[in-house]
C-alpha cells in the first residue's frame, strides 16, 4: 500500500488503532481543524461538480428517446382503443383542455385528443378515473367515436388485486374474450346508468370480484355521458384551446 | 495474472456467490428486492440493474479512493452511486421504456440499498479498481441468482407462468404457462407474505445445507465449501 494511499482511506479499521478523529494518522503532517476542513470541501465540491457534470451529459444524451419513448409509449396506449389505421391526423397535438369535470374524476384539466381522417371527424380519446376501485383509484383511458359509440375503454393505471380484481386490465384478464372488449361498439345514449348486472345493468364481471368492474363501468359510463353530447363542439373548437365554455 | 492473485479473485467470488451471500448471509438490501420479486423478470431486471451499480460504484470508489479523504467518504460514496444510478435511470427510462414504467422507483431506490454502500465502504475503498469491481459484480449475481429464484417460484406459485412481461424486453417473446390455463394461482405468493415466507424458506435452505456439509467433513472444519477454484 502506498504512502498516498494511507494517507486517505486505509486509515483506520484495525481494532487496536483509536477513531480517525480522536488521533490522526502519524504520516499525516499536523494540519489545523479549518485546513482540514477546507481541504475537505474543495474535495468534496469538486467531487460534486464532476458528478454533476456526468449526470447532464447523461441527461442531455438520454432526453431525445425519452421524449420519443413517452410519446411512443402513448400512441400504442391510445392505439388499443382507436386503431390506427382510423385516423391520419397528429393525434399527439391535435388536443384540446377539458376543464375538471366532476365526470371525469380527475382533479385537474384533462388533455383530449381529437382523432379525424381528412377533415372527417373521427374519435374523441381522453382519460377518466374511477375513484372507488377496490384499492385506491383505477386511471382509464375512453375513445369515443364521433358517432356516439364508444371506441374502447383500456385501464391505464390501477392497484386492484392481482388475480382478483385485476383481470379488468386485460394484459392480466385471462378469459377469452376479454373482459374489457364488452365496451366495445356500445352505443352511449343510456351511458349515465351503466352498471354491472350485479346492479341491474347489463355488464358482465366476474363472480368474487365485482367492485373493480363496477367502478370501472360505472366511471365510464359517467365520463361518456358528460363528453357525448359536447361531441360536435369540441370537435370544432381550435387546437390547443380550453374547452372551459362548452361545459359551461 | 498468477496463482495467488487467482485464489484472491476466486475467493472474492465465492463469498459473493455463497458464503457471504447478500440475499441469504447478510440479509442486506432487502426492502426494493422483496416488492419486485414478484414475477422473475422484475426480479432479473432489478437485480441486473444492481449489480451494474455495484460493479460500477465498486470500481469507481477504488480508482477514486487516494482521493477520498477519510473523513468525507461517505458522502463521497453517496454523491458517486446516486450519480451512478440516476446514469443508469435515464438509460433505463430511455431505451428500455416498458420495464422502466414497471420497475418505475425501484431504479432510484438502488441508492439505498444498503449492500451497494456497504461493498463500497467494507471492500472498494482498500482494494484496486479490478478487485473492487469484481467483488461488486460478485456480491451483484449473490443476490441476482436468490432474486431469480425467489420472483421465478413466487411467479410459479401464484399465478402458474414464468417469464411473464419478457415482451418489455423482447418484443413478441411469450411467457411460459407452465401450470395450464385452468390454474387459478395461489395469490399470498404474489403478496408481499408470500415473498417473506419464501426467502426465509430458501435462507433455511442454505442453512441446512452448510451444516450437512459442516457435519459431513469433521476434520477439515477449514476446507472451503465445494468450490474447485480455490
Amino acid at each position: 500500500m502506498s504512502d498516498a494511499e494511507r494517507d486517505t482511506l486505509a486509515a483506520p479499521p484495525a481494532a487496536d488503532q483509536a477513531p480517525a478523529e480522536a488521533v490522526p494518522n502519524e504520516l499525516t503532517p499536523p494540519a489545523s481543524a479549518a485546513g482540514t476542513a477546507a481541504r475537505s470541501a474543495l474535495l468534496l465540491g469538486t467531487f460534486t461538480l464532476i458528478f454533476t457534470a456526468l449526470m447532464a451529459l447523461t441527461f442531455e444524451a438520454t432526453r431525445e428517446p425519452i421524449r420519443a419513448s413517452v410519446e411512443a409509449r402513448r400512441l400504442e396506449l391510445i392505439a388499443q382503443v382507436l386503431p390506427q389505421g382510423d385516423y391520419d391526423n397528429a393525434l399527439l397535438t391535435d388536443v384540446v383542455q377539458l376543464p375538471a369535470l366532476p365526470a371525469l374524476g380527475i382533479a385537474g384539466p384533462v388533455m383530449l385528443h381529437r382523432a379525424r381522417r381528412g377533415a372527417e371527424p373521427v374519435a374523441l380519446v381522453f382519460e377518466a378515473q374511477a375513484p372507488d376501485g377496490y384499492s385506491g383509484a383505477i386511471r382509464l383511458l375512453i375513445a369515443l367515436r364521433a358517432d356516439g359509440t364508444l371506441g374502447g375503454v383500456r385501464v391505464v393505471a390501477h392497484k386492484e388485486t392481482p388475480g382478483l380484481g385485476d383481470y379488468i386490465d386485460p394484459a392480466k384478464d385471462r378469459a377469452t374474450p376479454k373482459w374489457i372488449a364488452q365496451f366495445v361498439g356500445r352505443d352511449t345514449a343510456q351511458a349515465a346508468n351503466w352498471t354491472v348486472r350485479k346492479d341491474g345493468g347489463d355488464f358482465a364481471y366476474m363472480t368474487g370480484a365485482t367492485i373493480s368492474p363496477r367502478a370501472v363501468v360505472r366511471a365510464t359510463g359517467r365520463a361518456v355521458a358528460a363528453i357525448t353530447p359536447a361531441r360536435e363542439a369540441l370537435f370544432g373548437l381550435p387546437t390547443g384551446a380550453s374547452a372551459g365554455e362548452v361545459f359551461k | 495474472m498468477n496463482l495467488e492473485e487467482r485464489t484472491a479473485y476466486g475467493d472474492i467470488g465465492r463469498k459473493g456467490l455463497w458464503e457471504n451471500n447478500t440475499a441469504l448471509v447478510q440479509l442486506l438490501g432487502l426492502c426494493p428486492l422483496l416488492a419486485v420479486s414478484n414475477t422473475l423478470v422484475n426480479a432479473v431486471s432489478l437485480a441486473l440493474a444492481t449489480v451494474l451499480v455495484m460493479a460500477l460504484a465498486s470500481g469507481a470508489v477504488a480508482a477514486l479512493r487516494t482521493l477520498i479523504p477519510y473523513e468525507i467518504r461517505i458522502p463521497v460514496f453517496i454523491l458517486i452511486i446516486a450519480a451512478l444510478v440516476t446514469c443508469l435511470d435515464l438509460a433505463f427510462n430511455a431505451w428500455l421504456h416498458e420495464l422502466y414504467l414497471v420497475l418505475g422507483i425501484f431504479i432510484p431506490l438502488i441508492v439505498t440499498n444498503c449492500i451497494v454502500l456497504a461493498r463500497v465502504e467494507a471492500f472498494a475503498a482498500k482494494n484496486s479498481p479490478l478487485a473492487a469491481a469484481w467483488d461488486g459484480a460478485a456480491m451483484g449475481v449473490g443476490l441476482l441468482w436468490v432474486l431469480a429464484l425467489l420472483g421465478g417460484s413466487r411467479e410459479l406459485i401464484g399465478a402458474g407462468t414464468l417469464f411473464s412481461g419478457i415482451d418489455m424486453i423482447i418484443p413478441g417473446a411469450q411467457a411460459l404457462m407452465l401450470l395450464g390455463d385452468d390454474y387459478h394461482g395461489l395469490l399470498i405468493a404474489i403478496l408481499p407474505p408470500g415473498a417473506f415466507i419464501l426467502l426465509g424458506l430458501l435462507i433455511a435452505a442454505r442453512n441446512a445445507w452448510v451444516a450437512r456439509a459442516a457435519a459431513a467433513r469433521p476434520a477439515a472444519p477449514h476446507a472451503p465449501v465445494d468450490t474447485a477454484s480455490a
